[in-house]
């Protein structure tokens, strides 16, 4: 099994979860650097998402993996901590739906990947300043791309 | 009727009672509430009872504007786009919570209540509303319809 070889070849220490899903905290250029070898069994990313941990003395961020071998028939989650403004490499080249995935968290948190071919917003238009579901982000802060016949309801 | 009787109205409410069986609208229809809105339009509630059966998937074509669902920042201009495109008389429902204030996204992409975008005429309220409500709302909108007063000065 690869991922058994990945695991002791790496000395991953596994994380206790929930839904029982093998976790693994690693370095911050880890799947970059083994996603040749990942992508020979785990060919589907499922998705890429990050976690604001604003508050933490250092490494605010995270970035969580979550791929799939269909045949061995398991998933595995692998999270990177990273500093603010820290740059992740990307995985768009070998896994291409990660280019979108990228994307987002770019658009939501800041965070930039190293290598990406197309890293500007998705989700939000291109005037909107700031990343919202950074925690700082004021929660009802809004940015009208209009004028607006009325000020918005409080 | 038999010979010799007659009715007598007022232009007005000729041009009202006309105006308000011959809805003809667009719907903007960007979430859940849609559904709802196929419901009532569909055999069962049968919104073309109330003259307002035939959807026209053009601004340019359509008497009421029927925005239902949420209304993101980002598609604020496109709304009212849509809107400046419609010929008048016009109407505007606005259908469901979402639509009317926001509803439960209250953060920075919802559009806190469509009125800062267009002017609405006619609320429907409901998460999302029944078929019911909507049917009440249309009703609603014709009694409006009805009782208008029309601009006969020459415009612009």
């Amino acid at each position: 099994m690869v991922l058994d070889e990945i695991r002791e070849k790496y000395d991953l220490k596994k994380l206790a979860t929930a839904d029982g899903i093998p976790t693994y905290y690693c370095p911050a250029d880890f799947v970059a650097k083994l996603s040749k070898e990942l992508k020979e069994d785990f060919k589907v990313l499922l998705d890429i998402t990050a976690v604001d941990y604003m508050g933490r003395k250092e490494k605010r961020f995270e970035i969580v993996y979550l791929f799939l071998s269909i045949t061995q028939k398991i998933r595995l989650r692998i999270k990177l901590e990273i500093e603010e403004g820290q740059k992740v490499p990307t995985i768009s080249h070998l896994w291409g739906n990660a280019n979108w995935l990228e994307r987002e968290i770019y658009d939501m948190f800041g965070i930039e990947f190293k290598g990406h071919p197309d890293l500007r917003r998705i989700l939000l238009y291109p005037e909107f300043k700031g990343h919202p579901l950074r925690k700082d982000y004021p929660i009802k802060k809004s940015q009208p791309r209009i004028k607006f016949l009325r000020p918005e309801r409080k | 009727m038999k010979e010799g009787n007659f009715l007598t109205t007022t232009v007005e409410s000729l041009l009202g009672w006309a105006r308000k069986y011959s809805l003809f609208q667009y719907p903007f229809v960007t979430a859940c509430c849609g559904m709802e809105y196929m419901a009532a339009a569909a055999s069962h509630f049968d919104i073309d009872r109330f003259g307002a059966g035939l959807t026209r998937f053009t601004p340019r074509q359509a008497d009421v504007l029927f925005v239902v669902g949420t209304i993101s920042h980002k598609l604020a201009p496109v709304l009212r786009k849509v809107y400046d495109q419609m010929t008048e008389p016009k109407w505007v429902v606005a259908f469901g919570t979402c639509t009317i204030t926001g509803g439960i996204y209250d953060n920075y992409a919802a559009v806190q209540g469509i009125d800062a975008i267009i002017p609405v005429d006619i609320y429907i309220p409901g998460c999302p509303p029944r078929p019911e409500t909507i049917l009440d709302g249309l009703m609603k909108l014709q009694k409006k319809i009805q009782r208008e007063k029309q601009k006969w000065s020459l415009m612009k």
